[in-house]
């Protein structure tokens, strides 16, 4: 049995005022693999004004990267196929938008970071060389003024003594200076989106809190709208203004970040807020979602998540949840939402 | 709390330091890398102690050489009062036995080419006397159940496996030898939240029903706290602070402590504009050329110019009650230490 692909549409606060900075609409990938076809994104919907951060939630291998490669133009086409969906950009839709205007926008207007600055950077070239290439492939900069372009944004990215390490190679700088780098790239060309998948999963703690804390300073300089995608449920509660929860290739849950912490109104939100440690429960069992992430090529029928769900009822097994509202601001893909928001957050 | 037991493992004064060659063809030592620099605790049965510190502070070489999978420069692990570190043949054999080691990455520290009962049951293979031939495969299948998977897949292979799963599988084959000390390394961090949480529930579990000590080293603060009895901080090779949870959580004395503690981010966006946080400059120094007296002065607000001239004991002070290698040592409440 095959689950009825589901259109999810944009979501009703969208509909309702003026289009987004960013609005992914209904965005459907697959890849044609030699086990069949995975669908790796299956109707997401997602939007970001100017100044603000959307988080974007899941387990590993949801489809918050394959999202985020949609929109910035970088998937393998082929393996990779786009069936359905927009993504459009101050009202356009840059999936239909002839090549040379989307070449203007994507790396520029909207710009990405990874989680593996190491493997991003080029490691034959000087760092100040890859940072004054934005300028002198988008702007035709000479040498001379890209370099010292490079300089002035390994100073805004707070790289301390930057004219002299301009020249240094990306194997001599440490992990969170390296990501720096890569936000200065980033921000070379003042991006009006800025995508960071996974920024600081590789780092300390205390190199996280500096990165984040200059991500917010730079989003404030300029009004960027971010779009943060991570597991971390603690750096999501502390910067994020809403959030889109994935599970399986979809969004099943979207709220404003206050909403949904304190009241899910989604099982699996629900449960990944419920497992992390908490104080008051120490020497208690941690609370586990059960069973594993669903297997791409073998989904499970109706609602995704139903062979792990502690809500599930029987139609649950055969009956595709929609996105439903749940107010103007908020919405989730589960029938019986109204249960799991009443009762609360742990 | 557990009941004071008698120490299990008591570690003392261990140094490591990797020497620094200079020199393509005429290698020559300029200097060393002090990865482990003056380490004592004890460890008693059935109790964790956690170990936390940025990455480079020397937390996977401490456990290398808790295993003897590495010969200290100095200092020694005493396992049931013998020294692991000056013991030789068939008597290190022996007490590696008892000490055995979960990692990190599920992905690439099982043998892809090994079968999962090959793999749980190798342990048997240079210990053999623990587990007859012929009784062997009935002993993987019982290791498979206590961790939670089936024991009809001893025949396949890691990559079947999620990742999750794989770590179960590490853990049955730390747990083939029975011994009495697991040593965790950060066995939870490349997994997913709710994976994670089945896995520190499995690592309770038998603890419990084992009896095991945990050294249980990660880098998430709360999965630590948890799950440990005493926590151990470390900085620049050298523990810098050590208590029970409480002490390192809602007291930490030490100004590296609290600013750990207060970088972790609060999974509640409640009350976050208020938020208090010490955010520390730059990278931790190199552990080759470590700054006199306190290593960690060169990131420290409250340094004075004692700091540079005299190194902090790990000793309980004025300030605080439990260990606390800063002269300055005082309580500080870290509002995100949660
Ligand atoms: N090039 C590819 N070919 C086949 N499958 C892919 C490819 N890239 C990604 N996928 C699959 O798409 C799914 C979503 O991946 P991804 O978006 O990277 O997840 P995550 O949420 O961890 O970022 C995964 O199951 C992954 O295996
Ligand atoms: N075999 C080795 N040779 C030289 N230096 C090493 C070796 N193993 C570790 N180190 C160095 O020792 C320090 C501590 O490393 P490690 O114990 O792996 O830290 P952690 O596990 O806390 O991240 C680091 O500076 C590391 O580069
Ligand atoms: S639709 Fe049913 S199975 Fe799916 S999350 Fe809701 S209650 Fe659970
Ligand atoms: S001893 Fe001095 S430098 Fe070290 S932590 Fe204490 S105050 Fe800071
Ligand atoms: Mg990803
Ligand atoms: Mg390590």
């Amino acid at each position: 049995m095959k689950n009825p692909s589901v259109d999810t549409h944009l979501l009703p606060a969208d509909r309702a005022g003026d289009e987004p900075l960013l609005a992914v609409d209904n965005l459907h990938v697959e890849f044609q693999t030699r086990q069949g076809v995975v669908r790796a994104v299956n109707g997401v919907s997602y939007s970001v004004n100017a100044g603000e951060t959307l988080a974007v939630l899941g387990e590993s291998g949801s489809g918050k990267s394959v999202t985020a490669q949609a929109i910035m133009g970088i998937l393998d086409m082929p393996p990779a196929r786009i069936p359905k969906g927009e993504v459009r950009f101050h009202g356009t839709d840059l999936l239909t938008m002839r090549d040379e205007d989307r070449g203007q926008i994507r790396g520029r207007r909207i710009a990405m970071i990874f989680q593996d600055a190491l493997s991003a950077l080029n490691p034959v070239f000087t760092v100040g060389w890859q940072i004054g290439e934005m300028f002198r492939v988008h702007q035709g900069m000479s040498k001379r003024d890209a370099r010292r372009k490079a300089v002035e944004l390994m100073d805004r990215v707070r790289i301390p003594g930057a004219k002299s390490r301009v020249d240094d190679f990306p194997h001599q700088f440490s992990g969170g200076m390296r990501q720096r780098i890569m936000i200065a790239m980033a921000i070379a060309l003042d991006p009006e989106i800025l995508i960071a998948d996974e920024p600081t999963t590789a780092l300390d703690v205390t190199v996280q809190a500096q990165i984040m804390g200059l991500l917010a300073e730079l989003q404030q300089e300029s009004d960027m709208g971010l779009i943060l995608i991570t597991h971390d449920l603690g750096v999501v509660a502390d910067v994020a203004d809403k959030i889109a929860v994935m599970y399986g290739g979809r969004i099943v849950e979207h709220a404003s970040v206050f909403d949904g912490y304190r009241a899910p109104a989604h099982p699996y939100t629900k449960g990944l807020l419920e497992s992390i440690p908490r104080v008051d429960l120490k020497g208690q069992e941690l609370y586990a979602i059960k069973g594993m992430p669903p297997n791409l090529l073998d989904m499970p029928t109706g609602c995704a998540f139903h062979p792990r769900c502690p809500y599930r009822k029987e139609n649950c097994v055969t009956d595709v949840p929609p996105l439903y509202t749940v107010s103007d601001t908020r919405g989730s893909a589960c029938h019986y939402w109204r249960e799991v928001l009443d009762d609360g957050s742990r | 709390m557990t009941a004071p037991a008698e120490p299990i493992l008591e570690v003392r004064d261990l140094v490591k330091h990797f020497p620094l060659n200079y020199g393509v063809v005429f290698k020559r030592q300029v200097g060393a890398i002090k990865a482990v620099d003056g380490v004592s605790f004890d460890l008693r049965k059935g109790e964790t102690l956690g170990v936390v510190g940025e990455s480079g502070c020397g937390k996977s070489t401490l456990a290398k050489l808790l295993m003897a999978l590495e010969r200290p420069t100095s200092g020694s692990v005493r396992i049931n009062g013998r020294d692991i570190t000056t013991a030789r043949g068939a008597e290190l054999k022996r007490m590696r036995r008892n000490i055995q080691m979960v990692m990190q990455d599920p992905y690439t520290s099982l043998n892809p080419r090994m079968t999962v009962g090959d793999i749980v049951g190798e342990p048997f293979e240079i210990h053999s006397d623990v587990a007859p031939k012929g009784g062997r495969r009935q002993r993987v299948q019982e290791l498979l159940e206590v961790v939670g998977l089936n024991p009809d897949h001893i025949n396949r292979y890691p990559h079947q496996f999620s990742g999750g799963q794989r770590q179960r599988i590490g853990i049955a084959r730390g747990l083939a030898l029975q011994p009495e000390i697991i040593i965790c390394d950060e066995p939870v961090s490349a997994l997913d939240v709710s994976i994670q949480a089945q896995v520190m529930n499995l690592l309770e579990r038998l603890q419990n029903e084992f009896n095991l000590a945990y050294i249980f080293i990660a880098h998430d603060l709360s999965v630590v706290r948890h799950i440990s009895d005493r926590i151990a901080v470390m900085y620049l090779g050298k523990i810098v602070e050590l208590g029970n949870d409480a002490e390192i959580y809602d007291s930490p004395t030490h100004p590296y402590t609290q600013a750990l503690l207060s970088a972790v981010p609060v999974p509640d966006p409640e009350g976050r504009e208020t938020r208090q946080r010490i955010i520390l400059q730059g990278d931790p120094p190199s552990p080759a050329n470590p700054p006199s007296g306190c290593h960690f002065r060169t990131r420290c607000w409250k340094a004075q110019d004692i700091c540079a001239e005299q190194e902090p004991a790990l000793e309980a002070r004025p300030g605080s009650a439990h260990p606390s290698a800063c002269h300055f040592a005082e309580a500080r409440d870290v509002v995100n230490a949660e």
